[in-house]
């Protein structure tokens, strides 16, 4: 078996409930995932909100402790980590979030979110090169330079705005990038562009990505694998094909089955009587 | 065919901000049938929602209706004022305005919350008249009548949304607007408020506009889409036509561009971005982006025009002799 | 790529667009107006007028506006408009020097407390609270009645000492929220450490409400002063407007009829409060999300 790049084992995060004496809630319980350091792999992380998925988003970013399991990255336990391999760590796992808005600060010129990681890392060596390497980025991306350096997030669409935080990771060279809901607040017609982006970063980059998502459509067109998560635990996990195209789970079924087609004569599927609320 | 219940005419709804003009809804006009249900589908900034506010008149300045009429059974919306205006809305046209279940008053009870616009319009009515009414109402949206003695806080974002379906059709309106109805909801609740939302929309015979920007779940929904951009109906076709034939390049590049859960094909977005409408483009709105552009297309505006007797397009490439309909 | 059509990179930070787009704001501008109007009064107004004049028996005493002495003199001798002249910058410093103070002081406070949060959040803002809770006019009166003579600049301390609180609470308010945001977060998993962060991510998005908080204190700080300098604990050998209003007091100016004693220094100090307020005002206007949000 081949190094893991990212392996949890177990991993749980529970919050102290609110109420007297209730048990503890568990936001994720024992999950697992193995991501081997030599294939790059999409996996995409499926769930309705409160499953836990952003809670293991936070988790893998190191921004979360988890109360119970093993997380290795590299062959490193991230709780043990000395201070350079922590700075690695940092530099090679990177964040594409929801709101390509509220990551970039309002005062600065975008330039600010590219230049920002390249002086504290301290990867490039000059002003003239710093420049380069942005650019570069941003035209690997599909933006021209001059349209979007020296602007405020506010004069750019959510698009461009996306497409410049996949631009920054790239910058870093990183191995492993966790994309939260990255396209859920992009226009339908922008978003193939954003998506053919991250696809792009584990084909000529290599890189790994966990693609976290509520949306079923956008998960079986790029992922290898996805786990369906469902109130903290993995319900189902395979291939996207098989999960999606095959669901075997009660609740992977009803959520496939709740996707509403594009095609009016492919109505919903009937699933009388699994649909009641839970207030 | 019987005379429409709603007629939206030329409708244009401008914003003027710091001496510049934008047209959020350019000359819009359609036709909605009683129990007809219209999608109208658009990106962010296409003004789909200034048009359903506007509709209901409950646009904010700094836009202004500047000309066009919208006829519902009779009266035209955009020329009532005060007293008939407050009278109108809610028990004629009502809306389910987006974000809404989050909006619900926290400290009110379901059921004086629901109260509240029966005693604003009908004067005469008992006590009992009118929790019989919400009791009705409540459970013709599929939530126990024991709901109306619950405070907004209690219940999950479906059955919130719910209350809101229940809020506007609880004086039985003609014609409900919904925006974005379930924008913040789980696919599986999801499916089951636009169900609900249907279904009492067909139990009263009401019209329903629904604004979103999601075409699958349009094509669960409603009978007839139109598709909205830069301000502009570019599109309006009865659902399954559309969904099988579309004639606008927008319409094609849309459809094209939707992912399916159900088989990997390759994704194709629609390059460029969407206009401000305060810098729209010559001629045709949606030129720069355009796939199958021609230099008319540069310098003369396409007007709606009708391609068959249901279908309605605007765009210099479609006429009813190339259309194949 | 030389053809390219001529690119116009808006370049320079947000603040600064924002100010010029203040200049459309129509309440910031006429209290800027007001406010200026004074400054250039106290510019202006000593080449004009010999502010010796404003000294004790420099004039006869007690004489209505005249030809000679435009505002009149007052029972002292002094000749009132010197008095004004000379006394309209010293309670603009006061102003200024305690807001700054104070500001600065608060900003500080407040930042620390809500960027760092835990034990240093819980000692600044219980400090906080208990200071507000104590009426300033006291400690101030102990504290000006226990100093013999005052100059401005001390003024200027004593109230600045107690000016901190409220620019220390509306700070750490928006610092607590600002701290959440997905900026930070991004910040910090690129490695950014917590200072840099706290200046450089945090700190530029503070300033619209540094300036309001600046602009309440020092209208804060000049009523503080009016308040002392009216019951006779001002600074007894400089002119100032609180103290002509305090001297026209003692004297009776009332009884007298005197009114050009009294209403000058009064009207001067409207004008001052209506343009920091109306400052005030439309600097929360530019600041306040809602209204920005439709640009």
């Amino acid at each position: 078996m081949s190094d893991a790049l990212l392996d949890l084992d177990a991993i749980s995060v529970s919050y102290p409930s609110r109420k007297w004496k209730a048990p503890p809630f568990l936001a994720l319980d024992r999950f697992s995932l193995r991501i081997e350091a030599d294939r790059p792999r999409i996996i995409a992380i499926v769930g309705e909100s409160g499953s836990g998925k952003t809670t293991l988003a936070r988790v893998v970013l190191g921004m979360l402790p988890p109360t119970g399991g093993r997380m290795n990255y590299a062959g490193r336990s991230i709780t043990q980590m000395s201070k350079p391999q922590r700075a690695s760590f940092r530099r090679e796992v990177q964040a594409i979030f929801q709101d390509p808005f509220a990551i970039f600060n309002p005062f600065y010129p975008v330039d600010h979110l590219l230049e920002m990681p390249l002086r504290i890392f301290g990867i490039a060596k000059s002003r003239a090169e710093e420049r380069d390497m942005i650019e570069t980025a941003l035209e690997r991306v599909g933006l021209r330079p001059e349209q979007v350096l020296g602007r405020h997030p506010h004069q750019l669409s959510g698009g461009q705005r996306q497409r410049i935080v996949v631009a920054r990771s790239l910058m870093l060279r990183p191995r492993l990038i966790v994309a939260d809901e990255p396209v859920s607040m992009i226009d339908a017609s922008l978003r193939a562009n954003v998506l053919s982006q991250i696809q792009a970063l584990r084909d000529d980059l290599g890189v790994s990505i966990i693609y976290i998502t509520h949306d079923i459509a956008t998960a079986r067109q790029v992922s290898d694998e996805v786990f369906v998560l469902n109130q903290g635990k993995t319900v189902e996990s395979g291939t996207a094909e098989a999960v999606i195209s095959n669901p075997q789970h009660p609740y992977t079924r009803l959520l496939v089955g709740s996707v509403p087609r594009p095609d009016p004569d492919h109505g919903w599927s009937d699933l009388s009587g699994q649909l009641e609320d839970q207030p | 065919m019987s005379e429409p219940l709603l007629k939206v005419r030329d409708l244009t709804v401008s914003y003027l901000i710091k001496g510049e003009r934008g047209r959020a809804a350019d000359n819009v006009s359609f036709d909605l049938h009683a129990g007809e249900r219209l999608g109208i589908v658009g990106e962010s900034g296409s003004g789909k929602s200034t048009l359903a506010l506007a509709l209901m008149r409950l646009h904010k300045p700094p836009a202004r209706i500047e000309a066009g009429s919208a006829v519902l059974d009779g009266t035209d919306l955009l020329t009532l004022e005060g007293e008939a205006l407050r009278r109108f809305r809610w028990s004629q046209i009502s809306m389910i305005p987006q974000g809404a279940m989050n909006s619900l008053n926290p400290v009110m009870r379901i059921g004086v919350l629901m109260a509240d616009p029966i005693r604003a319009h009908e004067k005469g009515w008992s006590g009992d008249r009118i929790r019989a009414r919400v009791a009705e109402t409540l459970e013709s949206v599929g939530l126990n009548r024991s709901v109306a003695d619950l405070y907004p806080h209690e219940l999950s974002g479906g059955m919130k949304q719910r209350v809101c379906i229940a809020l506007a059709i609880i004086l039985k309106p003609k014609l409900i607007v919904a925006d974005e109805p379930t924008s913040a909801l789980d696919v599986v609740v999801q499916r089951k408020v636009i169900e609900t939302l249907k279904d009492v929309q067909k139990q009263i015979g009401a019209g329903l506009i629904m604004i979103g920007h999601d075409m699958g779940l349009m094509a669960q929904s409603v009978d007839r889409l139109a598709v909205m951009y830069a301000g502009r109906l570019v599109e309006n076709a009865p659902i399954r036509r559309f969904f099988r034939d579309p004639l606008h390049p927008y319409s094609q590049l849309l459809i094209s561009s939707l992912p399916s859960p159900d088989e990997v094909r390759e994704m194709k977005g629609i390059p460029g971005a969407q206009p401000s409408l305060f810098k729209l483009p010559s001629g045709c709105a949606f030129h720069p982006r355009c796939p199958a552009v021609q230099p008319r297309c540069k310098v003369e505006e396409p007007l709606s025009r009708s391609i068959t007797a249901e279908r309605d397009v605007a765009c210099h490439l479609v006429s009813p002799e190339t259309a194949d309909v | 790529m030389s053809t390219a059509t001529p690119i116009t990179r808006p370049r320079g930070h947000a603040v600064l667009r924002g100010l010029a787009e203040l200049g459309s704001n129509v309440k910031l501008t006429s209290g800027l107006v007001l406010v200026l109007s004074l400054v250039a009064l106290a510019v202006i107004g000593p080449l004009l007028v010999d502010t010796e004049m404003a000294r004790p028996i420099s004039a006869p005493t007690n004489r209505p506006p005249s030809p000679d002495y435009l505002l009149g003199t007052d029972g002292g001798g002094r000749d009132l408009l010197a008095v004004i002249i000379a006394s309209t910058p010293q309670t603009l410093r006061l102003g200024l020097l305690a807001g700054l103070i104070g500001t600065v002081g608060g900003t500080f406070l407040g930042l620390v407390a809500g960027f760092f949060g835990g034990w240093l959040d819980r000692i600044i803002s219980t400090a906080t609270d208990v200071v507000l809770t104590i009426p300033p006019l006291a400690i101030l009166l102990i504290v000006a009645a226990s100093v013999r003579s005052v100059s401005v600049e001390m003024m200027a301390f004593i109230i600045a000492a107690l000016a901190w609180m409220h620019p220390a609470r509306s700070i750490r308010a928006q610092v607590l929220s600002l701290r959440e945001r997905a900026y930070v977060e991004i910040a910090r998993i690129s490695g950014m450490g917590d200072l840099r962060i706290a200046l450089f991510e945090v700190l530029p998005n503070l300033l619209p409400l540094i300036m309001s908080s600046f602009v309440a204190a020092v209208s804060g700080a000049i009523l503080a002063a009016l308040g002392l300098e009216a019951l006779g604990f001002g600074p007894q050998d400089t002119p100032t407007l609180g103290m002509t209003v305090y001297w026209s007091l003692l004297y009776g100016a009332f009884g007298r009829n005197m009114w050009w004693w009294w209403a000058p220094p009064i009207v001067i100090l409207a004008i001052l409060f209506i343009g920091l307020f109306l400052i005030s005002v439309g600097l929360d206007e530019a600041v306040n999300p809602r209204l920005r949000r439709q640009a």
